[in-house]
């Protein structure tokens, strides 16, 4: 309970933030972090919790994107409704990859590859068919207004992300503290220990993944009616993959909060890097390289991994250690 | 939607003329034995220390300047560079496991895949800082050789790739199989407790891998610049095709990625011919999809 | 990630405001230590300097830092008392958002204007957010029509898009066969696929078989795509008279060299955007590749004492003179000149200006400047051929250097 009140805290006092925060610019900076938290917490769950490492979550985040504006663009449909689509198909696209490879019983890095080509096969289709607008993408027409899911102000997005990304660590809480929760972490501890002690380890395999699917496509929803614009290696690329999975595992793999610091330690450093070092091109991203590998070295368990040994009480829920 | 614009040909898969087929398998093989070339390197470093190695394809892209560099600055040939390159890249390989990615990984997947992802990011911006975007290109008299075999013109280049593929894998065949290095490494992939009560040297054997695996690259380096080019982000294009290529002849095993090298170069071949070459890089995926769930030993790799 | 950059003029105190405002502390702050000194006008470039386009992103920004350094030399601007121009430098990393993240930085440092953003998804991104502030935003190279025909009051192109460009490219195409009796009735395109291969593509394959040229195949190849040789066999097998590419130059490279390879045989390779014909590099690099290929593309009016000086001070600063260099500078150029005419940097009178605009001083192979809903319908392409290893504009005759050599006679 001391866990749930501290994450409405948080959000709380995030949500004061569009009201002292008079910047555009600094407010984008908050928008781009949840955005960030919530694709992070989106792997976390299956990642972190499930002991599944995901290299394509860009299929759901791609799904989600794509299904509000394709649904708006070519059907005229209302985006909410879209968002609602984007979210079903995203957990639908969630439960075939889940189902193909959790039924073979892919795991480890062979289940991280097959992810990855999942998001390359989608990358391909959307470029080949016509509804998606293929290589010449898909834009969605600016008609900012609370019924088009478009807002004057960043102000409306701002809440829009935060909402979804509450929704996402209210979910992860709630598994944390649930049965589902318990017998997740079973699996990822020992999936043959866990089965023996009556688990069903696809079915909690397959919850963790459609959840995962959940929130990685409502960051697409987000994404796509923010910016307006889509194309394949927007959406389905691998760079979204590699944000989804950076996130979670530089703020702490397993833990509640370690999507949110994560989220808010990469666009610090990112920042930072960029403010200090200027306008050659590649030094800057260079130097945020260098750091990435420098937390690594010296923070194995992530940023929670800090907050873990002054509270305890904050344990992360992978600590068992995983041979490389 | 600007619904002009939406193209009508998506699905072009209008049957190709039969006489080309010889020709485009042909090339499919060899240009799949330069795949193989650098999926060995990748095979290694999976097999020994099971680790996605994100840096790949930033590596080779190192690889290449290389080559590039001492072509246009001194004159070397890029297969005179074979001489070369290889062994700066052992030694790179050597330096990074040892001193960056083996103290980083804690013993945490994660940690391994977060450092070289980290490292990737640093050395291709640091390329892009040194040698600018520009794509180079190295000139040699043979780049436009040809050699004619069964009707087809085959790049010669490529077809030296592809013999340069055969070379090396029987090379890194013989030197698991008939060296004490080859012994430990494969102790040490089978498992480490054991190697270690055996009084293997982990850290340093770790470190031989990845620098071999390295190595292979800048095997793969030479011998690709003169069909291609290279560019800051040159890597990203060989990575996941060299990923598929070792999930499908089986993690750690060299005849497998060699062979499967060949399989996907056809199968790109083959799929751009049949389902249009935008559409038809589907079937590399999709073969690989279908390995991973239904043999995910590889078609030559061990049970896992 | 979406990082942000600000270059030029970034103190300390920006920058701990700044990291104030990152870390979510003392936020208010920040906008009023960016409003800068009002003697300069300032003009924000964002450009994919680092990521996959770094190259064209990079030969943007140095015809856009020339722009403004020629301006400059010459007195700045003269109804704002000399005031001199001053280069905010972004990079968008290639990535939409944070191209758009730049422009939101950029207004509340106070921008005048801002020319953005090479590729056509990051311009729709960048005048998307300038709109909402109603900032003045010249797009330099993005040829997406889309980007200006959703009415964005605040958004220019001075260069043409692709629906101008492969409009020229047919009807010039047509003129060119013409005039050699019509020895080319097939076609064969082969595209990149993304916007501007794509787009390309299909208005091609639409308007060629109006003029009597047969479209037997169009070919749409992945970025990267790392042998062509299953292309040109398949263009072998089929043998067209005319090759029609549109692709970036990494894949150009591979297909004119896989071309010669396999001993291709056409009456002609005409590329539409992107072609060895309007790139010196390549004609250095391949020459015997490249003689007699024709392009239809951006291209500097060689009859203009003008684009001359400009490029001959761009190649001495060892710059390649590509499209991307010109038409950054013309980007930057047209908006200094609005500047100058509105004789105040107020938006709504810059953005007027920018809409009556008949800006002459180009260099470029255009008729009269006239905007039409952001538009310049004087911009147009213009035909060039490689012949005997230099590019030569064969295409309209107004601006033709040498007369098309048609169909190729090697």
């Amino acid at each position: 309970m001391r866990q749930l009140l501290v994450l409405l805290a948080v959000f709380s006092a995030i949500a004061v933030l569009p009201a002292v925060i008079t910047s555009e610019f600094s407010l984008n900076i908050v928008i781009m972090m949840l955005y960030a938290a919530l694709l992070g917490q989106a792997w976390n769950i299956l990642g972190g919790y499930g002991g599944q490492f995901s290299f394509g979550h860009a299929a759901y985040f791609g799904t989600g994107a794509y299904a509000v504006a394709v649904l708006q663009v070519q059907l005229g449909i209302n985006p909410w409704i879209g968002m609602v689509a984007g979210a079903l198909l995203a957990m639908a696209v969630a439960a075939f990859i889940g189902f193909a490879t959790f039924r073979t019983g892919l795991r480890g890095s062979y289940f991280a590859l097959v992810t990855l080509a999942f998001a390359e096969v989608l990358r391909i289709l959307s470029n080949s068919v016509d509804f998606t607008g293929a290589g010449v993408g898909i834009l969605i027409p600016l008609a900012p207004g609370p019924g088009n899911l478009q807002f004057e102000t960043k102000t409306g997005f701002f809440f829009l992300i935060w909402s979804f990304t509450l929704a996402a660590f209210l979910a992860v809480w709630w598994i944390g503290h649930s049965r589902f929760g318990a017998s997740l972490a079973a699996v990822r501890d020992n999936e043959e220990a866990a089965r023996a002690l009556g688990v069903n380890a696809f079915r909690v395999k397959m919850g963790a993944i459609i959840l995962s699917g959940l929130f990685g496509g409502l960051a697409g929803v987000f994404y796509a009616q923010y910016f307006l614009y889509l194309d394949p290696y927007i959406a389905y690329g691998p760079a979204i993959s590699v944000e989804s999975l950076l996130v979670p595992i530089i703020g702490g793999m397993g833990t509640l909060f370690g999507p949110l610091l994560g989220a808010v330690a990469l666009h610090t450093v990112s920042e930072l890097t960029r403010e200090l070092i200027g306008d050659v091109p590649g030094i800057s991203l260079a130097i945020y390289g260098a750091l990435l590998v420098g937390m690594v070295l010296f923070l194995p368990r992530g940023l929670a991994g800090i907050a873990a040994r002054f509270t305890r009480r904050n344990k992360p829920a992978g600590t068992e250690t995983r041979h490389a | 939607m600007p619904s002009g614009l939406l193209p009508s040909h998506p699905l072009d898969t209008a049957m190709p003329d039969l006489a080309i087929i010889i020709p485009s398998v042909l090339n499919g093989i060899t240009t799949g034995s330069l795949y193989a070339l650098i999926a060995l390197g990748l095979t290694l470093i999976y097999g020994v220390l099971h680790i996605i190695n994100f840096a790949h394809g930033a590596l080779l892209m190192v690889g290449l300047y290389a080559v590039w560099f001492l072509n246009v600055q001194l004159g070397i040939d890029p297969y005179w560079a074979l001489l070369i390159v290889p062994p700066a890249m052992f030694a790179l390989g050597y330096a990074l496991q040892r001193g960056i990615i083996g103290k980083a990984s804690h013993g945490r997947d994660e940690n391994i895949l977060l450092v070289t992802l980290g490292l990737s990011i640093v050395i291709e911006n640091l390329a892009l800082y040194v040698f600018r975007s520009d794509t180079r290109i190295v000139d040699t008299p043979y780049s436009f050789e040809t050699v004619e075999f069964l009707g087809a013109f085959l790049p010669l280049p490529k077809v030296i790739a592809f013999f340069g593929a055969l070379v090396t894998a029987t090379v890194l065949w013989l030197l698991m199989a008939r060296t004490d290095l080859g012994r430990a490494i494969r102790a040490l992939a089978k498992e480490r407790k054991g190697a270690e009560l055996v009084g293997i040297n982990t850290e340093h054997v770790y470190a031989m891998s990845f620098g071999l695996g390295i190595a292979c690259l800048g095997v793969a380096a030479c011998l690709l610049l003169p069909s291609y080019y290279v560019t800051p982000q040159v890597g990203h294009g060989f990575v996941l095709i060299a990923f598929t290529i070792v999930v499908l002849g089986g993690m750690g095993s060299f005849v497998g990625a060699l062979i499967g090298g060949l399989i996907i170069g056809v199968v790109e071949a083959m799929g751009g011919l049949f389902l249009g070459e935008s559409l038809g890089q589907i079937g590399i995926f999709v073969i690989f999809i279908l390995v991973l769930m239904f043999r995910p030993q590889g078609l030559l790799g061990h049970k896992v | 990630m979406t990082g942000q950059s600000m270059k030029k003029g970034v103190d300390r105190r920006q920058f701990l405001a700044t990291g104030a405002a990152v870390l979510g502390a003392s936020v208010t702050g920040f906008p009023a230590v960016l409003r800068a000194q009002e003697q300069t006008v300032k003009i924000g470039l964002i450009h994919p300097v680092t990521g996959f386009i770094a190259f064209s992103g990079t030969q943007c920004r140095e015809g856009a830092l020339m722009a403004i350094a020629d301006i400059n030399a010459a007195g700045g601007i003269k109804s704002l008392g000399g005031a001199k121009l001053e280069a905010v430098l972004a990079d968008s990393q290639g990535k939409p958002e944070i191209g758009a993240a730049e422009v939101t930085k950029m207004v509340e440092g106070g921008i005048h204007g801002i020319v953005a953003g090479y590729a056509s998804s990051i311009s729709l991104a960048t005048s998307q957010e300038a709109a909402k502030t109603n900032t003045p935003h010249v797009v330099d190279v993005g040829v997406s029509d889309q980007i200006v025909n959703r009415g964005l009051a605040n958004t220019f192109r001075f260069s043409p898009g692709y629906g101008k460009i492969a409009e020229f490219a047919v009807s010039n195409l047509d003129t060119i066969n013409k005039a050699a009796g019509s020895p080319a009735k097939t076609a064969m395109i082969i595209h990149e696929e993304s916007l501007f291969g794509t787009g390309t593509a299909e208005l091609l394959s639409k308007a060629l078989p109006e003029k009597g040229i047969e479209v037997i195949d169009v070919i749409k190849h992945a970025n990267p795509t790392r042998d062509f040789t299953n292309i040109v066999l398949q263009i072998k097998s089929k043998k067209p008279d005319l090759i029609i590419p549109a692709n970036y130059y990494n894949e150009y490279v591979l297909l004119a060299r896989t071309m010669r390879q396999q001993k291709v045989e056409a009456k002609g390779i005409y590329s539409v955007l992107g072609g060895a014909a309007s790139s010196p590099k390549f004609v250095a690099e391949f020459p015997e590749a490249a003689e007699q290929i024709m392009d239809c593309n951006h291209w500097y009016d060689p009859t203009s004492d003008l684009a001359l000086q400009r490029k001959a001070a761009a190649e001495a600063k060892g710059l390649t003179y590509t499209y991307e260099v010109f038409l950054a500078y013309n980007a930057v150029a047209f908006l200094a000149d609005a500047i100058e005419r509105a004789g105040s940097t107020d938006k709504e009178a810059v953005i007027a200006a920018m809409g009556s605009s008949t800006f002459d001083k180009h260099g470029m192979p255009y008729g009269p400047t006239k905007m039409v809903n952001g538009q310049n319908e004087g911009a147009q392409p213009v035909n060039t051929q490689v012949q005997k290893g230099s590019i030569e504009v064969i295409y309209p005759d107004k601006f033709a250097s040498a007369k098309p050599i048609f169909p190729m006679a090697l």
